[in-house]
């Protein structure tokens, strides 16, 4: 037994900022004052409060240490661990109060959350597999091979109303069942892991924190459907992940818990890895299968659904990373459990990848219902900088923003599409004033282009229309008619392309278009970007009053635009020559640069 | 391919050797194309036409439809690349967070263009779609290195580091 233990997040945004290192130094601080046996150190999965990180949290006590270096961890040892003093100055700001500490569940951002997907995120070490069954890991598992049907068991997740959370929000029990309807020689379930949404990780946070309940969930699916045999599809990009539920298969295997006859019933089933090489259109659930086999991830007509003819043309359930991480506590816990949760269509929690123009960027759970304000503004402690709230977009490239005359919408599946945009798989990206809406939906559409897989024609050549349009408002030489072209085009892609990623792909245009149109009519009309950032739109100049002749700003120009005499004469910015870096109006100390 | 530097193949017989005993091993893995082109890449650093050539003998896979696989997803390259890959986060987090101009500092600095290789051979630009760490954005990515919370005035110190 040990007296005290150091968790220390080694997901993917603190590994980023160094907590290998910070837990080697623990390692040898702790071996160092002869506390190795009192003292355990646990590497965990993502505690959420990327922003912060390393982030090291001390039991029993709940200490909450943020942006902890390698310096700091001789102090935290000798003086917390050995003389139980914590280091104030170290801590999360919002624990600190006047005479006392106050519990991480307490702040700001923790309190309105509700974890159940992320569960044991931050709170297991994600490589040993004792650690999951002690808080209850597997027992959903066998007490669906010991005590329940099938049928039943698919029975319990409709009544659940747990609903799909890659993004379109399909009921998962009717996905079981339609599976387990069809007879066949083998089955197949996936577990579709190739996040592909730029700004979202809620999935890598699951895999890496939690790979377990992964396993768990797919073998319960396994059981649901008559499938033997599953597959994770997961990023190649996703290193730690993957090597998590490499080790996560092996153990479980090693305990019986995947393999022949499990829990000694007649249930066999196994995981096989397969990586994913970088194509967003492989989220869709047909391109992802015909990936797995082998070719291109071109997605095809449905009908046949998967369930009907899928993998190797077998029935199979494809089910997303989080909705699976929530399958083995609906087991547990009861359908009403999971139906007290939430809102009365969207049941549960979502996930989501808080980033952007945001303080606390990480990753945060909440019940369904919760309002957009809620999330923003109280877990994720608004703007920074003094800046104005100006869009949240949701849905990835499908998606689209939602302006802050909507601040107060749900967020569940019915309120988000009502607003234009969609739930998504949960990235959700702040935006203030200092963003240009039109640049954001070409960035979107920039991204659908090189990501179309050019099987249909519609997104194909209908995608690259639309930036085309998008590229040249931006550029400055844009005409209020385009704005009418944009609008049939967008229509004419979503009415006519093959999948989902087509259909969805002019939504973050439509949504910028319905409610940021006053800024499109000022980069076609009045020529100006008012966000500053479209090049094509803006100018630089020197004011001559204020330019004290240094010559700085000459110094820093990539492109030899800025010309003047060393204090003599003002310095002129030749407009031909300027790339528009921006880099004099940084470089001045005097303020006499302007962007206009 | 932006580069269309002609490279000279430069693969040994033993690397050959691994990738066909690999091949060999593997024969009756369901959709093995993918993973032989991963494993291809992972010995030669590209995959160079000797590779693929080497996986449609042991496949049946055409070249033809091996290369339309390889171009497909955006991991796979045809052309090697520098010793020190920099990948610049274009991930939306990021984006937001004024991630082009960090890549607009980057080819000034190496004057190179995304997509190319410095002519040593050293670095190689490219952006890259999320790598996960929105909490830090805007993020770079050198080789495993992973660089956050940039503004711009770092990156001239952290290119010296190589």
């Amino acid at each position: 037994m040990y007296r005290s233990h150091v968790m220390i997040c080694a997901g993917t945004g603190c590994a980023s900022s160094g907590s290998a290192k910070v837990a080697e130094a623990f390692a040898e601080a702790i071996a160092n004052q002869g506390l190795s046996d009192e003292v355990n150190i646990v590497k965990t999965g993502c505690f959420g409060l990327c922003a912060l990180g390393p982030i090291v949290i001390i039991h029993p006590e709940g200490t909450f240490y943020s942006m902890v270096k390698v310096d700091d961890v001789p102090e935290i040892v000798s003086e917390h661990l050995l003389k139980g003093r914590p280091v104030t100055r170290l801590l999360y700001d919002e624990t600190v109060k006047e005479d006392e500490i106050a519990g991480l569940h307490e702040t700001p951002f923790y309190k309105k959350q509700m974890r159940l997907a992320l569960r044991n995120c931050g709170r297991i070490n994600p490589e040993l597999i004792d650690e999951y069954i002690a808080f209850d890991g597997y027992q959903a598992l066998g007490k669906v091979l010991t005590e329940m049907t099938p049928e039943e068991t698919v029975q319990l997740i409709t009544d659940s109303g747990l609903r799909g959370r890659g993004g379109a929000g399909f009921p998962t029990g009717l996905k079981w069942k339609f599976a387990r309807g069809y007879d066949a020689d083998q089955k197949y379930v996936i577990c579709n892991a190739d996040e592909g949404d730029p700004g979202a990780f809620m999935d890598r946070s699951v895999l890496e924190g939690d790979p377990h309940v992964i396993i768990e969930a797919m073998a319960i699916a396994g059981y649901a459907t008559d499938a033997s045999k599953g597959f994770i599809y997961v990023r190649a990009e996703y290193p730690i992940a993957i090597k998590r539920l490499n080790i996560a298969i092996e153990q479980a295997k090693a305990y019986g818990l995947l393999g022949d006859n499990i829990f000694g019933s007649d249930f066999s089933f196994d995981i096989t890895i397969k990586l994913g090489a970088g194509a967003f259109v492989c989220g869709e659930e047909t391109a992802l299968m015909a990936s797995i086999e082998g070719g291109r991830g071109e997605p095809r007509p449905r009908p046949p659904f998967p369930a009907e003819r899928g993998l190797f043309g077998k029935p199979t359930t494809i089910n997303n990373v989080e909705t699976l991480a929530n399958v083995p506590q609906i087991i547990l816990n009861g359908a009403d459990w999971f139906r007290s949760i939430g809102t009365e269509k969207s049941k549960g929690t979502k996930v989501f990848a808080l980033g952007g123009k945001i303080h606390n960027t990480g990753l945060v759970e909440v019940p369904m219902g919760t309002t957009l304000r809620e999330v923003v503004d109280e877990i994720g402690g608004g703007v920074p900088g003094g800046k104005k709230f100006k869009a949240a977009q949701t849905g990835g490239p499908s998606g689209g923003c939602i302006p802050i005359d909507l601040f107060d919408v749900k967020i569940d599946y019915e309120s988000l599409a009502e607003a234009g945009s969609m739930m998504g798989s949960g990235g959700l990206i702040v935006m203030d004033e200092d963003n240009c809406m039109v640049d954001i939906a070409k960035f979107f559409l920039g991204f659908t282009v090189e990501e179309s897989c050019g099987k249909c024609t519609a997104c194909r050549i209908g995608t690259k229309r639309l930036y085309e349009v998008l590229d040249k408002i931006t550029e400055g030489k844009g005409e209020p008619e385009d704005l009418d072209i944009l609008d049939e085009l967008c229509e004419y892609i979503s009415k006519n392309s093959l999948c989902q990623l087509g259909m969805t792909a002019p939504n973050p245009v439509m949504s910028t278009l319905k409610f940021f149109r006053e800024e499109y009519i000022a980069h076609v009309v009045d020529k100006v970007c008012p966000a500053g950032v479209c090049k094509g739109l803006l100018s630089y100049s020197i004011i001559a009053d204020k330019c004290k002749k240094c010559g700085l700003c000459t110094k820093v120009c990539p492109a030899d635009a800025i010309t003047g005499v060393l204090g003599k004469e003002p310095f002129v910015i030749n407009k031909d020559a300027c790339i528009k870096c921006g880099a004099c109006v940084e470089a001045c100390k005097f303020g006499a640069i302007v962007r206009k | 391919m932006k580069n269309t530097v002609v490279v000279p193949y430069t693969g040994t017989p033993e690397q050959e050797n691994e990738l066909k005993e690999w091949l060999i091993e593997n024969k009756d893995m369901q959709g093995l194309t993918m993973p032989a082109l991963q494993k291809a890449q992972e010995i030669f650093g590209y995959l160079p036409r000797a590779a693929q050539t080497i996986i449609s003998e042991h496949t049946g896979v055409s070249l033809e439809e091996l290369y339309g696989i390889a171009t497909f997803y955006s991991m796979f390259r045809l052309y090697p690349v520098g010793d020190y890959k920099i990948s610049v986060c274009m991930g939306t987090a990021c984006y937001v967070k004024n991630s082009q101009n960090i890549l607009d500092k980057l080819e000034v600095l190496l004057k190179i263009k995304e997509g190319e290789t410095t002519p040593d051979g050293k670095f190689s630009l490219e952006s890259c779609r999320c790598i996960g760490a929105c909490g830090l954005a805007p993020v770079i990515m050198i080789n495993e290195d992973v660089y956050g919370r940039l503004t711009g005035d770092e990156l001239e110190g952290i290119l010296a580091k190589y």
